[in-house]
């Protein structure tokens, strides 16, 4: 009985969420807001569950997932489920940050490992967890003008595309291609590609 | 950065996304691709002089359908692999289906042939160029797809590089049919298969490296 309950509520959400993803990708702006957000609380409780060591990466990955389920919004097939599609991008996400965090430490091995993981340890600072540990105006300072300014007007002004157009001088489609751009720059540049 | 800011950066002003994105990228790249592939073999190689005579043989339209075949399936891999969550499910053995009928074709003719002839059904007169020439052919066709690929999603970037390099290397070969003389099952199943099989070894090292995102 309780897990037909569960199944019931799975379904339910799977439904819900579809929904207001593919509207989203139709352009309403609310149902994409409110899929984010839910979308976040399932991703930070995944990572955290497979973190545990290292919960200051949880929330660096949260949005490296969500920028991901944003760039590649293009890639889901309106017959597939919603989950299995987020959930493979979450898994995705997750095996290759570690795999480079694996890279990253082979590396950087060296005679002074121990008092590098003991500054490890005093660093972490659960107070911080819920902030990821780049400042979003500094990576968008790292992104050509030509992809900078139509994120700035268009998603953090808020302009339409038209009024950001006027204002910076480019072409419609040039914002509309700087955004696309400048996001899957971001994307790299959360991922630690500079 | 809070996760919330991030949320409402993406959510605010967000544009409708281009329907059948999947479908539309692979018929750009497969397009530029072939054209590619086929000014290389008019350039390079030429198409074979006879072949509206050739094409008047069953067995020339068997090994377009052969490689056909391997094109489509190895076209439905490749874009399963591009979706996140996407299962393979049957598909891939639809890859198997069109080899093994060549070879039970292939049985089939050296069982039939003299024994005498049976090493010149396998290695007809071009066994030495042949999978080469299907590789280079493929070339455009390889990169075009890694480009398809790189816009996409794949979850297992070597798999998803090896797909892509069969998928290059059956189109290629349906390009080189327009040129290549040979016409035995047996060579079709040996020296195309290995024509094939180069560039989907190379798509699967270079996958692993260039279709992470």
């Amino acid at each position: 009985m309780e897990r037909m309950n569960d199944e019931g509520r799975a379904d339910r959400l799977e439904t819900e969420l579809r929904e207001s993803f593919l509207r989203g990708r139709e352009g309403d702006a609310a149902a994409y807001h409110w899929l984010l957000k839910v979308l976040a609380t399932h991703l930070r409780g995944y990572f955290r569950r497979r973190l545990s060591g290292l919960p200051d990466e949880v929330e660096d990955l949260v949005q490296e997932a969500l920028l991901a389920i944003h760039n590649q919004r293009h890639t889901y097939d309106a017959g597939q489920p919603l989950t299995a599609w987020v959930h493979a991008i979450a898994k995705y996400k997750l095996i290759d940050r570690l795999r480079r965090r694996a890279t990253r430490e082979r590396l950087t091995d060296s005679l002074d490992l121990v008092s590098e993981h003991a500054a490890e340890l005093f660093s972490t600072a659960d107070a911080e967890a819920a902030e990821a540990s780049r400042d979003l105006h500094k990576l968008l300072d790292q992104l050509p003008e030509r992809q900078r300014l139509p994120i700035v007007r268009t998603k953090l002004e808020g302009l339409s595309v038209a009024e950001a157009a006027q204002v910076t001088g480019m072409s419609e489609s040039a914002i509309k291609v700087g955004v696309h751009r400048g996001l899957k720059a971001l994307a790299a540049l959360i991922r630690g590609e500079t | 950065m809070k996760t919330e800011d991030l949320i409402t950066l993406l959510a605010t002003g967000v544009e409708p996304v281009e329907r059948h994105a999947v479908a539309r990228r692979y018929a750009v790249a497969l397009g530029f691709g072939v054209i590619g592939a086929a000014a290389l073999m008019v350039k390079l190689l030429g198409v074979r002089p006879d072949l509206a005579e050739a094409a008047r043989l069953p067995m020339f339209w068997v090994k377009l359908v052969f490689v056909a075949s391997l094109a489509w399936a190895s076209l439905a891999v490749t874009a399963r692999l591009a979706r996140p969550g996407v299962r393979l499910a049957w598909v891939p053995a639809a890859l198997l289906a069109p080899v093994l009928a060549i070879w039970g074709l292939g049985g089939l003719a050296l069982a039939d042939a003299d024994p005498l002839e049976r090493s010149g059904l396998i290695y007809g007169a071009t066994w030495a160029s042949c999978p080469w020439l299907i590789a280079m052919l493929s070339a455009p066709i390889l990169i075009a797809a890694f480009w398809a690929m790189r816009g996409l999603a794949p979850t297992r970037p070597g798999l998803a590089g090896s797909a892509s390099g069969l998928l290059a290397g059956s189109v290629g070969a349906l390009v080189y049919c327009l040129h290549c003389p040979e016409l035995g099952a047996p060579f079709l199943g040996t020296w195309y298969l290995i024509g094939m099989l180069i560039p989907a070894g190379l798509g699967g090292l270079l996958g692993a490296r260039l279709l992470r995102w």
